[in-house]
This record gives structure tokens, C-alpha cells and sequence, in this order.
């Protein structure tokens, strides 16, 4: 069964080929099986039914199926289990940075790197897709930052500024608890999401020691031998023990924290930009009350964001149909793909792919973003981009200090130990 | 058979051979064969592999490195520590309260066959169902048990959000879906108890408290070894209910062994899980040999 269905997608495969082949100069038209893997996130899922739909009516003799997996390390375990196994989807979404790293590119990914869609991907995104020198995916979304949501109806009935030190985030939150009000939602039953206030930081540790990545990645830095590394942890720890936290922090979901911050039951979310999507699916009347600033560091000169690469689209290297895929992307990472994908799920940060642009009609979490990346702003990326070592425990001991059963510098500890492990598994030197 | 029949004493060595003489020994290849395919190569291999920092497309052999960094884990032990503590709570419950339904379900009730299939379901419906179940009723502020206490003016704990009590949360959930088969085992071991013994305690003037202590608990000790043993390697192994409902959270709260193995597989540390399930095989072997040897020795005593 299986094999006849491979054999056919591999003659289906040769009529594409041959088909390009005898096409000429005319924007050539594809046909063949095309099979997709992406993340379950209702903006991953509709903005990728959206490409596949178009791309479809482009050519239709090509037929796509979407698959759909789990995210969070849920998803690393499909992803790597089926890379491993031969049994990936020709295209799939998947992680940029650390995690990109992790998956085997160069053994299990078709390189991109001489594709035209190429010239237009900003050099920034490429260098966290790469490995062994040649490219591997393309843009699947626009960038992000990581930092902190604000209600904005809560920032102006109680007449409270955005913060711009620790010191002062600290103040609101005081504040906001006085009115009887959550000052800072967590939502620990989506483990992930207690990440947060250390991963945004790392704008604030390379602003005190910028070589951090290539130390800790050549295990000569430690997170908790660094002060300014450790601070991310120690921000979570006061936060916790202020008891600025909503109730049912312990069950709230991701979704349940989006809402919140939405309308209103919570002043303050440390979340990536990617929530903008989902606020605007789960509450689009109040998308417009939610704002977004920077993770406050310790000096008020020096604040900038902490940035994220979007998830890639990679072929995989045993695909069938190598051209049709190549295609796909290339269709993905086209200014048309940015218009198709504004249209599906809305704007949600600035656009990797040259010629992209954004509406003019961005809601406010996502114009408060921009400066931080426009010319004079600051931002630097998250650790990830940066280092292949990611431990994969960070979102357990982060819930442990946010409930209070370990302290910041344990848990510091305990992370470095937890790098370790990845870093042999990638075979580093040093370790 | 036929040796046994005939006078004297044939020795050992002749009836194994007669024993084993009516099936050639080619009619065991298939079994055998199945066997070593689906059983034998894969425990060595993974013995092996364990030994490895394993990729799954190569290998490189490091020794007892996996052993070392498991056992290491700073999570680990506290994960030993909840997993006997987890079978040791879940078998416990399993006794007392499913021998108890069973005395109840085998006397003289109004509609017993409905309660009996009653207490069965829970074992029939899936553990993930089951798992997903509880989380929504043991939510700390909507959940359905603690809006319940709070009818009450009780203010309920954070079921599975608490650090302290989340691993017992899913203990008695467990014990809630498992208990049906306890009490399956013991309905059956207190039915073959000869209805003489009770008669003749009746007659020496037996209360029911001494009916049910010097005649019911001694005579149905099979079953309760039954029981015990099951339900305390199914504890120690127990995985599906916990991920379902805390994925071994809050942090390392409520992780046993086999969800800290789980952890590791889907971080892409294949070696290393493969040595955690080697530890966790050993572990099983080590808590539940000598527990099936104390409870058959005592058996024998009867």
C-alpha cells in the first residue's frame, strides 16, 4: 500500500519535473501531491489553509493535504520522531533558532539556499535557518518580539505610565493590585508560557554583557554564576512573591490568558507578539485595548526588545516532489504570500520577506512594537538565535519558582544543569 | 502421566524426558521466533543503546555516562520517591476500599448487579478521558469540586495546582478508575470462600466484625495478593493518567519515573530515556520480585 503510494508520488514527482521541463518562459504551472505538517495554532492552521487554497487556485492540477500536529515539545517529539523515521510531510513548519538546530538540518532538510525567494529574505532570518552553510527554510510568519501586554483601560483609569525600568513595572504592579485588580496573569497549565520573564530579559543581559551567547554556548558563561542572566529569573521570583498573580494561575491556559488580557482581567501579560493573532481571534472587539512595551530593564537609556524569528517552512529531504515544494515555499515567501496571509489572521509584526508590507490599520500591540524595530530603536535577539543550547526543562523549574517552590538562584542552577544535557546530545565542544 | 502410574520411582531425569517427548521441538520455532523479534532484540538492543548518546540515525557509545546523568537528574529522585509513593497509596486504596465494596457487593443488597457494573465502568472508560476529566472538575476556581465546597463555605485547594497535593489528586483519581478491578478480584475471592467456615463461626458465636476479620480477611489473602501485586506494578509504572492531567507539573511536583522518561525521549535524548527505562526495569524488578515472593510464601503458610 505504502510503497505503491510512494511510487506514485514519485511519478507524480517525474510529470512535474517533466512538466517544467517543457514549459517555457510562462510562469509555469505545478501539478502533483503535495503533503503539509503544521503546528496546531488557529493562526499557524488558517493562515496556511489560506496559502494552500491560493496556491491551489494558481495550479490546479496540485493537490494538498494539511496535517495537523501538537506545539510545544509535543510537537519537537513528532517532529523529530518523523524526520528520524523518513515519514515527514514534503513541507512543514517548525521553529527557527535552538530548536532548528536540534532537528539534524543538514541529514534531514533539503537545502534552500540557492532558491530566487532568497534574494528577498532578510539576511537576519537566514543566519537562524542555516547550518553546515547552506539555508534550509523560509519565513512563515512575520517576526515577534517577546515582552510584556498591557491592558490599556486599566493603564488609564489608574493614570499609570509605560514602565521603562524594573523599578517602575514593579510600581504599577503595586498599584494595580491596590485597586483590587491582577497585576500580572501567568497561565501554568500551558507550561511554556512561564518562560517569559527570562527569555524577554536577554535584551537587558547583552546590553551588560554582550558576549554572553558565545560564552554560555562555549560553556564558559552560566546563567547562574551571571548576575545580569540570573536577573531574568530573579524578576520572576519578586513578581511571584509580591502575589501579583491572577488566582488560577496554576490552571489558566494560554487561551485563558489571552482573554484576560483582552478584556481586562489582568493588567499585564508576558507573552510573545504572536498573541496579537490570537486576541484578535479570541476577542477582535478588544483588540484595540491591548498594548505592548519591552521588558523593562534596569536603566531607563538603555530599553530595547528582546526579538524573536519567526517559525520556517522546510522541505524535507526525502521529499517526492522536491520542485513542486521548492515552489510552494518560494509562493510563501513572496509578497504575495505576506497580502494572503494579512488577509487570514491579520498583522502581527514586521515581515522578514523584502517587499512585505504591513496595513495601515495595525492594532495598537503591533504599532507599539514597531519602533523597537525601526531605524534608532533598539532590540537584539533572544538567546535562542543566538546559542544551539536550549535546555528542555526551563518551563518546569520557571513554574516552580512561579509557585514558590524553588528560588531564583536554585532554579538558575538547575537550568545550567539542564543545558548540559542538550548541549552533549548536539555533540558541542567543550562540554 | 503414565510414569507416575507405574510402581516404583522413576527418576527425574526420565519423566522430564518423557514430558517433553510428545511435541517436536520445531513446534516451539514460531513462539520462539515471535519471541525473540518483538521481545528479546529489542531488550538488548536497548540495553545497548542505553549505553549510547543516540540521535536516532547514529550512535556513539559513552559507557555508563546515561546512567550517571540520570541518576543525576536533579528531578529523578524526587521522581523515585512519588513513584513508590504513588504505588504504595494507589495499592493501599485499592485494598482496603475495593475489598470493602466487595463484602458490600456480595451480601444481601438492593440492586447489586447494577451497583456492581456502577463500580466496574470507571475501569472500561479511557485513562486520558478519565485524566482530562478530572483536570476540568479539579480546577481550583471553576472546577465543579471546589465550587461545590464552596456551597459550603469551604474554600478548596488547588487540586492539581498545589505542589504538595497534586500527586495525590491523581492518586485518587487513579484509585477511583481502578478499584472496580480490585473489587472484580476479590467478589471472586470471597465467593469461593465455603459458606461452611461462616457457618461454623456462627455457631461458635462470631460477631459480624469477627466473621469478617478471622474468616473473610485470612481466606481471601490470594485475592489480596492478586490485588497488591497488580495494582502496585501498575503505580509503578503508572504514565498516562499523570500526563493527561499534570504532565508531571506543577514543575517536577508529581513526575515519576516514567514521566521523566517521557521528558528526556521528547527533549531528542533517546539514549539517555532508553537508560531511565533500563532503571525503571530494574526498579520493577527489584520492588516487585521480593514483594511476589513475601505474598506467595505467606500464601503457602495457609
Amino acid at each position: 500500500m505504502t510503497k505503491t503510494k510512494t511510487k506514485l508520488i514519485a511519478l507524480m514527482g517525474a510529470s512535474t519535473l517533466g512538466m517544467l521541463m517543457t514549459a517555457s518562459a510562462v510562469q509555469a504551472q505545478q501539478s502533483g501531491y503535495l503533503s503539509i505538517l503544521v503546528d496546531n495554532g488557529p493562526q499557524s492552521i488558517a493562515t496556511m489553509e489560506a496559502w494552500a487554497e491560493a496556491y491551489k487556485a494558481m495550479n490546479p492540477d496540485v493537490t494538498i493535504d494539511i496535517e495537523v500536529r501538537p506545539g510545544g515539545g509535543e510537537g519537537d517529539n513528532i517532529v523529530k520522531t518523523r524526520l528520524a523515521t523518513g515519514a515527514m510531510a514534503d513541507v512543514f513548519s517548525y521553529n527557527s533558532g535552538s530548536l532548528f538546530q536540534a532537528i539534524n538540518p543538514t541529514q534531514n532538510l533539503l537545502p534552500l539556499t540557492n532558491e530566487a525567494f532568497q534574494d528577498g529574505v532578510q539576511d537576519s532570518f537566514k543566519s537562524v535557518v542555516s547550518a553546515g552553510g547552506e539555508v534550509y527554510g523560509a519565513p512563515f510568519a512575520p517576526a515577534m518580539g517577546g515582552g510584556i501586554f498591557y491592558n490599556k483601560p486599566i493603564y488609564e483609569e489608574l493614570g499609570l505610565e509605560i514602565p521603562t525600568t524594573w523599578d517602575e513595572f514593579m510600581a504599577n504592579n503595586e498599584a494595580i493590585k491596590e485597586a483590587g485588580k491582577v497585576a500580572v496573569i501567568q497561565t501554568y497549565a500551558d507550561t511554556w508560557t512561564s518562560q517569559l520573564f527570562v527569555l524577554s530579559d536577554f535584551y537587558n543581559v547583552l546590553a551588560e554583557e554582550p558576549d554572553f551567547a558565545e560564552k554560555f554556548t562555549a560553556n564558559e558563561a552560566k546563567f547562574a554564576a551571571t548576575p545580569a542572566a540570573l536577573r531574568g529569573f530573579e524578576k520572576l521570583q519578586e513578581v511571584a512573591e509580591a502575589g501579583y498573580f491572577n488566582a488560577d494561575f496554576g490552571a489558566a491556559t494560554y487561551a485563558d490568558g489571552v482573554r484576560m488580557i483582552a478584556m481586562g482581567e489582568g493588567a499585564h501579560y508576558p507573552m510573545l507578539t504572536f498573541a496579537v493573532g490570537a486576541i484578535a481571534e479570541t476577542a477582535p472587539d478588544y483588540l484595540d485595548d491591548v498594548g505592548f512595551f519591552a521588558q523593562p530593564g534596569d536603566s531607563a537609556e538603555n530599553n530595547g526588545l528582546t526579538t524573536w524569528m519567526p517559525d520556517s517552512v522546510y522541505v524535507a529531504a526525502n521529499t517526492a516532489s522536491p520542485d513542486l515544494a521548492k515552489d510552494f515555499v518560494a509562493f510563501i515567501a513572496s509578497p504575495e504570500g505576506c497580502d494572503i496571509r494579512n488577509e487570514a489572521v491579520g498583522a502581527t509584526g514586521p515581515y522578514m520577506v523584502a517587499g512585505c508590507e504591513l496595513p495601515a490599520d495595525v492594532p495598537p500591540s503591533v504599532s507599539d512594537m514597531l519602533p523597537y524595530f525601526q531605524e534608532g530603536g533598539q532590540n537584539a535577539p533572544a538567546l535562542e538565535f543566538l546559542s544551539p543550547v536550549k535546555g528542555p526543562a526551563l518551563e518546569q523549574i520557571l513554574v516552580e519558582v512561579g509557585t514558590g517552590s524553588r528560588d531564583a538562584a536554585s532554579a538558575a542552577a538547575l537550568y545550567d544543569e539542564d543545558v548540559r544535557k542538550q548541549a552533549q546530545q548536539l555533540g558541542l565542544e567543550g562540554w | 502421566m503414565s510414569a507416575s502410574t507405574m510402581a516404583g520411582t522413576p527418576n527425574r531425569a526420565e519423566t522430564r524426558a518423557i514430558k517433553r517427548s510428545p511435541y517436536p521441538g520445531w513446534f516451539f520455532t514460531p513462539a520462539a521466533i515471535i519471541y525473540s523479534v518483538l521481545f528479546l532484540v529489542p531488550t538488548f538492543a536497548s540495553l545497548y543503546f542505553s549505553l549510547t548518546r543516540w540521535t536516532l540515525f547514529d550512535s556513539e557509545f559513552i559507557g555508563l555516562e546515561n546512567f550517571a546523568q540520570f541518576l543525576r537528574e536533579p528531578f529523578l529522585i524526587k521522581g523515585l520517591v512519588n513513584t513508590v509513593i504513588y504505588a504504595a497509596v494507589t495499592s493501599g486504596l485499592k485494598v482496603v476500599v475495593g475489598l470493602l465494596l466487595a463484602v458490600m457487593l456480595t451480601s444481601q443488597i438492593v440492586g447489586r448487579g447494577y451497583l456492581r457494573s456502577v463500580i466496574f465502568f470507571p475501569v472500561l472508560v479511557s485513562t486520558v478521558g478519565v485524566g482530562i476529566t478530572f483536570t476540568v472538575l479539579m480546577h481550583p476556581t471553576q472546577g465543579m469540586i471546589n465550587e461545590t465546597l464552596a456551597l459550603f463555605g469551604i474554600a478548596g485547594p488547588g487540586w492539581l495546582t498545589d505542589p504538595n497535593l497534586a500527586l495525590y489528586s491523581v492518586a485518587l483519581v487513579d484509585v477511583w478508575k481502578g478499584v472496580g478491578l480490585a473489587t472484580v478480584i476479590y467478589i471472586a475471592g470471597l465467593v469461593a470462600i465455603p459458606q461452611d467456615y461462616y457457618e461454623a463461626a456462627r455457631i461458635d458465636g462470631a460477631t459480624p466484625w469477627q466473621n469478617f476479620w478471622y474468616v473473610t480477611l485470612p481466606l481471601c489473602r490470594p485475592a489480596t495478593s492478586t490485588v497488591i501485586t497488580l495494582s502496585f506494578i501498575g503505580g509503578l509504572r503508572t504514565f498516562d493518567l499523570i500526563w493527561a492531567m499534570t504532565k508531571g507539573g506543577p514543575g517536577f511536583a508529581s513526575d515519576t519515573i516514567a514521566s521523566v522518561i517521557y521528558k528526556q525521549y521528547q527533549a531528542g535524548f533517546y539514549g539517555l530515556s532508553t537508560a531511565g527505562n533500563v532503571v525503571l526495569f530494574i526498579l520493577i524488578a527489584l520492588l516487585v520480585v521480593p514483594l511476589t515472593m513475601f505474598l506467595n510464601r505467606k500464601q503457602g503458610h495457609e
